[in-house]
């Protein structure tokens, strides 16, 4: 099979969705440059022109509402924020409108809305341009958040938040634009709600999401060459969660390891730690451990950033220290 | 001097522009060569915004910038040393490496921060202005920020305000025609952006940003309206950009992603705002050719200082990620 990017892999998931379905539309800042969002969105606006494809002013809020409206009366939109950080902006739009439309009008009208956040970090931006937000909005009822890591998953994600007909975050990362895979020129899906495994193993569970997921695999490698066999699982969704994987593993481990890109404190990581201790807290042989961002921000220095960011490193360290 | 500007002020202006540019110029250079690695937004192009403005301000006077602030910080009179250093992340720096270019500060001269969320710190001038009415102190506020940021609501909401309550804040729009790869006509429904004020009650002028006389001119004006408690101006000040969005390059970005006219970048800088003070000078007699060699031979040297100095300077240690976070 023909190996892709990352980013070619959301670019051709976008057209796809496009060529197929003439409701699907997107809207964004950035997306007719290709500076702005890597490549994931070049010859989009060449293809479809710019009712289709609309680069947008410097208005987060009030476009994230646009497209909410537009989703509201039956087009699909992927709406594009070339990085997390500014998705802070729209709050109202995405988590108390997008949210909570379908339900609050008792179920009346959907909101078939993609909202697409690149996480992109590091190179000294420091704390406003370096944000990863999933367990914010994974804290968020009526909204379903995807973090895909690899290529497949990048398009065979897109694809499904598409045509789930709700709310949903899809984040992409920054730093796995340039992975290369296998990926099916076809259009094809990958649940919504259904992580993978990436490696089997049986001595301890690492469950891994977005770019930390590379990381885990990397680690599991290197522990693999000490006699520690370690079973690496790609969340894929952080909500709808995917409790049965994470279970059925760790009965068989007995050790988990959890490594997320987001923040210590209240982070998806401890909800999948507090379901795994409330379920199997008898079988476990030893504490569950989180790798992390401290809850600091983001630094601007490369020296501290080295020590912000968690790598495969903190991976292994954590593996051991119970094992 | 036919306007009312004294000799002294008139050379600080030529002073300080030409220090900004210099300053900026060594920092591109630097990012080219590897050793500055945090984003940079030049305003190399725009100097005289900053400066005929900050000219026009007492120390006390608070600012508020945005992601392209070094001419903000240099005009107001921050310390080039701690901003080289902040610029190549060392400890030393203004927010000690945790910032970077994007984010600076000296509360000792009034620069309270430049966020470099678009239009962030536009409302939060507003609300260091409520803060001088409610202590009764003089200070009056200034936000630079650019014509992008006009398109964020938060924009119309803090003029709104301030005109209401009548506070002591400058809006100072610094209208380079382009936000990132967008040209202004294509994110602004109206593109005269003076005119918004209309709206809200308040005035509005467009100037020329590249006469720094005339900046500093209008700036004065609203501040002194200000100081009176007469409430906010809106001034936007038009220039240009003559590198990229980010980075040392004429463009945006690279070559492959160069959108803006190499005719529209070379008109303008025909109408580079230094050389148009110098003329002014030298005409008015105000400057003479030794002077001007040794401005510029201080310049160099005190540029080349702070070059040594953020070389020279540790990178932040370890353990001060996890500090101010919180004040202890
Ligand atoms: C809320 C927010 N949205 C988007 C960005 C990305 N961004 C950084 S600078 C910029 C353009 C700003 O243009 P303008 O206000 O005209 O200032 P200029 O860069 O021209 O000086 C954008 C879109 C941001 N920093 N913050
Ligand atoms: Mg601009």
């Amino acid at each position: 099979m023909r190996k892709i990017t990352y980013a070619q892999a959301i670019n051709e998931a976008t057209k796809q969705l496009m060529e197929r379905d003439h409701q699907v539309f997107i809207i964004g800042q950035g997306c007719t440059s290709p500076w702005y969002v890597g490549n994931t969105t070049n010859g989009l606006f060449e293809k479809f022109g710019e009712k289709r494809v609309i680069d947008t002013p410097i208005s987060e809020n009030g476009m994230s509402g646009v497209a909410l409206g537009a989703a509201l009366t039956g087009l699909k939109p992927i709406l594009i924020f070339p990085r997390m950080d500014f998705m802070y902006l729209a709050f109202d739009q995405i988590i108390n409108q997008a949210a909570n439309w379908r339900y609050m009008f008792g179920g009346k009208v959907n909101a078939p809305l993609v909202i697409r956040g690149i996480i992109n970090r590091g190179g000294e931006q420091a704390a406003q341009h370096s944000q990863a937000l999933h367990s914010m909005f994974a804290h968020v009822p009526g909204l379903k958040v995807v973090m895909p890591a690899t290529p497949y998953d990048a398009k065979g994600l897109l694809i499904s938040a598409v045509e789930d007909g709700n709310p949903v975050v899809y984040i992409d990362d920054n730093w796995l634009y340039k992975e290369e895979a296998e990926v099916p020129e076809e259009i094809y899906r990958v649940p919504i709600g259904k992580g993978a495994i990436k490696k089997k193993g049986k001595d301890v569970t690492i469950v891994a999401i977005s770019y930390m997921v590379k990381q885990a695999a990397e680690a599991a490698e290197d522990l693999e060459k000490e006699g520690i066999s370690a079973e690496v699982i790609d969340l894929r969704s952080i909500k709808p969660l995917d409790e049965e994987i994470i279970l059925e593993s760790v009965k068989k481990t007995k050790r988990l390891v959890i490594a997320d890109v987001g923040w210590q404190t209240g982070g998806i990581a401890s909800e999948i730690a507090n379901k795994v201790y409330s379920k199997l807290y008898k079988e476990l042989k030893s504490e569950i451990e989180i790798v992390a961002l401290p809850d600091v921000p983001a630094p601007a220095s490369q020296v501290l950033e080295e020590k912000f960011y968690p790598n495969k490193n903190n991976i292994i360290e954590a593996v051991k220290k119970n094992n | 001097m036919t306007n009312n500007i004294s000799k002294d002020i008139l050379l600080k202006m030529y002073e300080t522009m030409l220090l900004i540019r210099r300053f900026e110029e060594r920092v591109g250079d630097l990012v080219l060569k590897g050793e500055i690695k945090t984003p940079c937004h030049l305003c190399i192009g725009e100097e005289a915004i900053a400066t005929g403005a900050c000219l026009a301000l007492e120390k006390e006077d608070y600012i508020f910038g945005n992601h392209r602030s070094h001419g903000h910080y240099i005009a107001k009179g921050g310390d080039i040393k701690k901003l080289m250093a902040e610029i190549f992340c060392k400890e030393t720096g203004c927010s000690r490496g945790k910032g970077g270019s994007m984010h600076l500060i000296a509360p000792e001269i009034g620069l309270l921060g430049t966020p470099p969320i678009v239009g962030a710190s536009i409302p939060i001038a507003v609300g260091s202005a409520l803060s001088s009415t409610i202590k009764g102190s003089n200070q009056v506020s200034v936000s630079f920020f650019g014509d992008g940021a006009t398109s964020e609501g938060v924009f119309y909401e803090s003029l709104n305000f301030a005109s209401l309550k009548k506070l002591p804040v400058v809006f100072i729009c610094e209208n380079n025609f382009y936000s990132t790869h967008m040209p202004v006509f294509k994110i602004l429904a109206d593109t005269n952006i003076a005119k918004k004020a209309e709206g809200f009650n308040m005035p509005g002028v467009q100037i020329n940003g590249n006469n720094v006389i005339e900046v500093f001119q209008t700036v004065q004006k609203a501040v002194e309206r200000a100081r009176e408690g007469n409430g906010p101006t809106l001034i936007e000040c038009l220039t240009y950009r003559w590198r990229g969005h980010v980075g040392p390059d004429d463009n945006i970005q690279g070559t492959h992603t160069d959108i803006r006219p190499k005719e529209e970048l070379d008109s303008w800088k025909e109408k580079c705002s230094i050389k148009r003070l110098e003329k002014y000078l030298l005409e008015q007699g105000a400057l003479s050719e030794t002077v001007k060699g040794q401005i510029i031979e201080k310049i160099e040297k005190e540029t080349q200082e702070a070059v040594e100095f953020a070389q020279k300077s540790p990178y932040p240690k370890e353990e001060e990620l996890f500090e101010d976070v919180f004040k202890t």
